[in-house]
């Protein structure tokens, strides 16, 4: 016996998640881009378009309520339901990094930098890698895929690491350069920070899939 | 016979004998036992003590197999649910854990069901005693046309108790654990059918635990009542627990989530008569049972 209107509000908040994971990665890669180029224009956009990520989440989570309040949800259903909870909250937290890089990009007005993002952009691709990787898990229902995920934070961790080395030791070479350095620093760890929500995505994945919740990857940061 | 031939005599066997089930006294005849020599094979569900496990239990209405091999084990004092679709042999199964089915004719019980380490269906054992040990509550409250008084004296007494005082204090003692003493401690002469369906229930699970039964099995108690009267019920077994091991049948799934502790999916097909599909802690059945069947039947696509 098909339960017809259940199973459409089910795929419709899996479907809004997805569009809600699009819109975080377009953000992630839009600060990006807009910090490479000193585009202002463009970092204000994704300081602006974080308002429509935030609402996307939280018509989302409504439709998660309305769902529990009146389907009276088990077993995978209602792991499907605490998982997209969970992800939608970790991808708005995503979208609010992605937005700061956008603040932090309109504070190095006149800041030289252009060619010298260093690891920054390794960073940010293997963030949104994961990011992508980690929804594909989900559509997929693929566990063992999601829980390789985790372990690629490990690798944003040491870029982390190596973006921090460079920039102290630009700081101690040039003082000029330390605004300039600490911004970058900030942006780094803000993609850092990305690529750990990426690994807690994963590991709803995981729940959904075994009903287990596992922490698969501790950040070291 | 059919099937449905004798569910109804189960049912009409049943309003006739519940009187005898409350009191644990009576002299008819058990049914055939053949006592099945294979060990069980039931799930490990608990690190508490077992109160009850069934051994290859089956049953047989005539020649209409009701129940195939049922092995479970159910921890003591935690609750069990039963749970399953319509005709797959809850009740049926539960009514054979305090030989309730010896009042049906044709009803035949294979294998063992063991209470601690006894078997009830032994030669030697005394199914009044039976009885004494195992209550039962059903699904329409169903208290005797008495005063609420007399029917929770009505077990103390048949089992011999005459002292005024000693029957206060079980009366009182009973409406007290069975979380209705406030609302009728004052009114103790009133004829019990004077009360609420979801207050008559709980007469009935007072009654039940006024001749200090071990274990109580409930035939969806609450299924009759509104659904303040469901949580009060709900609220009570919950209660209860801390004194006696309590299996219960339900359909409400939410029920079976939020009140058991353990839960055991009964199921039939073509193939199979009654069998136990999955057994395990309720909440694992409930957030991610091993079964798509469970799967199917708990949220609602299949049943």
């Amino acid at each position: 016996m098909p339960r017809i209107v259940f199973e459409q509000e089910l795929q419709h908040i899996q479907d809004g998640m997805l569009l809600l994971a699009s819109m975080v990665d377009d953000a992630i890669s839009e600060s990006i881009e807009a910090l490479a180029g000193s585009d202002l224009r463009r970092a204000r956009q994704v300081v602006e378009h974080d308002r429509e990520i935030n609402r996307k989440r939280f018509l989302i989570e409504e439709e998660c309520i309305h769902i529990v309040a009146t389907q009276q949800p088990l077993a995978t259903d209602l792991r499907i339901i605490v998982a997209v909870l969970h992800i939608i909250t970790d991808l708005e937290r995503m979208g609010d990094h992605a937005e700061g890089i956008g603040r932090i990009t309109l504070l190095m007005v006149g800041e030289q930098y252009r060619d010298n993002l260093g690891h920054i952009r390794e960073m940010a691709d293997k963030a949104r890698a994961m990011l992508r990787d980690s929804l594909t898990a989900f559509v997929e229902r693929d566990s063992a895929a999601a829980a390789a995920i985790c372990n690629r934070d490990d690798e944003v961790d040491a870029l982390y690491d190596t973006v921090y080395a460079t920039a102290i030791n630009h700081m101690v070479q040039q003082p000029m350069l330390i605004a300039t350095q600490t911004h970058l620093l900030w942006t780094a760890h803000n993609l850092e920070r990305i690529a750990d929500r990426a690994t807690n995505i994963a590991e709803r994945v995981v729940f959904l899939v075994t009903g287990h919740m596992d922490e698969l990857n501790v950040s070291r940061y | 016979m059919s099937g449905s031939t004798s569910l109804v005599r189960e049912v009409e066997a049943t309003e006739l004998m519940e009187s005898e089930a409350v009191s644990g006294r009576t002299e008819t005849p058990r049914a055939g036992v053949t006592v099945a020599a294979a060990p069980a094979a039931g799930a490990a569900s608990a690190s508490t003590p077992r109160k009850v496990r069934t051994e290859n239990l089956s049953l047989y209405y005539g020649s209409f197999k009701a129940l195939d091999s049922i092995n479970l084990e159910i921890p003591e004092r935690r609750i069990t649910a039963i749970i399953g679709p319509s005709g797959c042999g809850k009740s049926t199964f539960l009514r054979s854990l305090n030989r309730m089915l010896d009042y049906t004719p044709g009803a035949r019980v294979e294998g063992r069901v063991l209470l601690d380490s006894e078997d009830i269906y032994g030669a030697e054992v005394d199914p009044a005693a039976v009885r004494a040990r195992v209550g039962m509550v059903f699904q329409r409250p169903n208290p005797f046309p008495k005063s609420i008084y007399d029917n929770v004296a009505f077990g103390p007494r048949m089992h011999g108790v005459r002292s005024k005082p000693e029957l206060n204090e079980i009366v009182e003692r009973s409406l007290k654990s069975a979380a209705l003493w406030d609302e009728v401690k004052d009114m103790l002469s009133k004829p019990a059918l004077a009360l609420s369906g979801g207050q008559q229930q709980r007469l009935c699970i007072a009654r039940a635990i006024a001749i200090e039964p071990e274990v109580i099995l409930m035939d969806e108690p609450a299924s009759a009542l509104d659904p303040v009267a469901t949580l009060k019920i709900e609220e009570l077994m919950q209660e209860l627990r801390e004194q006696f091991t309590i299996i219960v049948v339900t359909h409400n799934m939410q029920q079976a989530a939020r009140a058991s502790d353990f839960t055991a999916f009964f199921m039939m097909d073509d193939k199979r008569a009654g069998f136990v599909n999955e057994y395990g802690p309720t909440q694992q059945i409930f957030t991610n049972p091993r079964d798509k069947q469970t799967e199917d039947y708990i949220t609602g696509r299949f049943g």
